[in-house]
């Protein structure tokens, strides 16, 4: 998950100020609205966002390029929009999808600031970092947890049988989804503005978060079961019936009679333990390989 | 391969490595890399075949925070070539795959690194509110992951169709071929495990278990069975969560005093 220091608490008292600030500054003269032309280039940065991510600030120059059609708009003198611009060349990580409603919030409150209102760098970086973590973690069990391992598991069933519909199903289903979410995401941010801050912490969003994470559960859950193959033909016993019949028992049949799949269900919860443990991913892929080679080559495994 | 093809693949390899980082049109997922590199090399079914295979193996990568996952684009790019110009079976595309996922991830750690310069000269550009300068140090990061999968790609392209390859690749021995072929049956479950670890959801494991249960006694049941099923669970527990309730609030207690005579007559 993100990694955020600053708490939602002060991102509202944040909000709460910057609204007092607002009702006070109101005699100024508002800053030129964004264009249509400007929300169709905010748009299309946006899905470039994770172009240039690097260990030392992530997502960050690619946040400022998204800000730059409304950097323009807004500030007219070139140390505004230096500054505007190195403001936005801060840290930035969160699931990228998720991050246009940010921006529509980040763009509002740049609009204040350059109509003239009380609003100091430090509340828009505050309020950028503040919704980063909460953000990614309803966009994560939304659309990497849910969305597209849901659509990737009905595309692969389908690609699988050599069908061009798996992977336009998944393509398009999910494209889509993500068009929506950075098209309406950004004009609701930039629309609300901190209005929003208040209603990452609501109802609504945790209501779409939990039903996500239930489907992709209970999805998860079923794969583990209907595509993971673990096969040990090996013999426990043999032996004749009375009809002249020849019984064979292997560990697969006695695991079958007990639940079927067990052994999926064992070794996914052993992987979700080494995962925790921080062992990269390639890592357990490598061991199972070993395992797999192993348990073949021993007569214990087979395809 | 003739030079218009030798093309195409560069130009597939060079879209996937891009939107390997962007994680964005989702270029790089191995159902729709191999289906493109599938669809250059004039063997589209094979493509598509071993794109939904690799599909399930990646099902959960995924790039959370900081936390990267194998590199889906470089193997999918490099195993759809081995299999179709190589002549090998789908198989040995996966098995080929996957120490491509770890070398790609090697590769694109170091990218990362990389575009840490470009995001020091951004700020320099950025001081003097040149834009140009900005977007200019965002595409140079974007191409150099672009090229990082396109170039390893290239170069396996230009050898995959040879007699040297050929019998390399004959040469692994069948019991690691088919060793592999066990492991691809379980190395799915890495994925799950991503993703159930992802969701940090403690209390929402019943779903799971639920969902293991019918789909293991049920066979018959498939994906848009369970999917439904799945959904329909999710909105009623979200309707008699009254935690996620907006209109309707637990009643609190009256008096502390009444709360305690309460506890007494369980008691």
């Amino acid at each position: 998950m993100t990694t955020h220091n600053v708490s939602s608490d002060q991102v509202a008292s944040y909000a709460a100020s910057d609204t007092d600030a607002r009702t006070e500054a109101n005699h100024k003269a508002p800053a030129q609205d964004l264009t249509q032309r400007d929300y169709l280039s905010t748009y299309f940065r946006s899905t470039f966002l994770l172009g240039s991510f690097n260990f030392e600030r992530m997502q960050a120059i690619g946040f400022a390029v998204t800000m730059i059609p409304a950097i323009k708009r807004f500030y007219t003198t070139k140390e505004d929009q230096a500054a505007a611009l190195s403001r936005h060349l801060e840290f930035f990580n969160t699931q990228p999808w998720i991050a246009s409603p940010i921006a529509g919030v980040t763009a509002a409150m740049e609009r204040q600031k350059a109509a003239g209102e009380d609003i100091d760098d430090a509340a828009i970086t505050n309020v950028k970092v503040g919704l980063m973590g909460p953000m990614a973690g309803v966009g994560d069990p939304i659309f990497w947890g849910t969305a597209r391992p849901v659509l990737a598991a009905l595309g692969a069933s389908l690609a699988l049988s050599g069908s061009i519909l798996g992977p336009l199903l998944f393509f398009f289903g999910l494209g889509i989804l993500r068009f929506a979410t950075r098209w309406y995401g950004f004009k609701i941010g930039y629309q609300k503005g901190v209005e929003i801050v208040s209603e990452v912490g609501g109802n609504t969003l945790r209501r779409l978060t939990q039903m996500a994470s239930i489907v992709g559960l209970f999805v998860m859950g079923s794969l583990v079961s209907k595509w993971t193959s673990i096969n040990v033909p090996m013999e426990l016993s043999r032996y004749t019936d009375q009809t002249g019949k020849e019984v064979v028992t292997t560990v697969q049949s006695v695991l079958d009679s007990l639940l079927p799949g067990m052994l999926a269900l064992l070794l996914t919860f052993l992987c979700m333990w080494l995962l925790r443990k921080k062992v990269n991913a390639i890592w357990i892929i490598f061991g199972m390989f070993i395992i797999g080679i192993l348990g073949y080559w021993a007569g214990i495994l087979a395809p | 391969m003739n030079p218009l093809e030798f093309t195409l693949v560069i130009l597939v390899a060079l879209v996937c490595g891009m939107a390997s980082v962007l994680d964005e049109r989702q270029f790089h997922r191995p159902i729709i890399a191999c289906t493109l590199m599938g669809l250059v090399l004039g063997d589209l079914q094979t493509g598509i075949i071993l794109g939904g295979s690799l599909e399930l193996i990646a099902l959960g990568w995924m790039n959370v925070g900081a936390a990267m996952a194998p590199d889906a684009a470089l193997a999918s790019t490099i195993a759809t070539i081995v299999v179709i110009e190589g002549h090998q079976s789908i198989g040995e595309g996966i098995a080929l795959a996957v120490p491509l996922a770890a070398a790609g991830q090697v590769l694109t750690i170091f990218v990362r690194t990389i575009t840490v310069f470009f995001q020091h000269q951004a700020d320099r550009f950025a001081r003097n509110a040149n834009f140009r300068g900005v977007e200019a140090m965002h595409i140079l990061g974007l191409l150099l992951q672009g090229l990082r999968v396109a170039i390893p790609t290239a170069a396996v392209a230009a050898v995959a169709g040879t007699h040297i390859v050929q019998t390399w690749l004959d040469a692994i021995p069948e019991v690691i071929t088919s060793g592999l072929q066990v492991a691809g049956g379980f190395i799915v479950v890495v994925g799950y495990a991503m993703v159930i670890n992802m969701m940090k959801a403690k209390a929402l494991m019943p779903f799971f278990f639920l969902g293991f249960v019918l789909a293991a006694f049920i066979p018959d049941l498939n994906l848009v069975g369970l999917g439904i099923i799945g959904a329909c669970l999710a909105v009623v527990y979200v309707q008699l969560n009254p935690a996620l309730h907006d209109s309707i609030q637990a009643p609190a207690p009256v008096t502390a005093g009444a709360g305690n005579d309460l506890d007494n007559e369980l008691e």
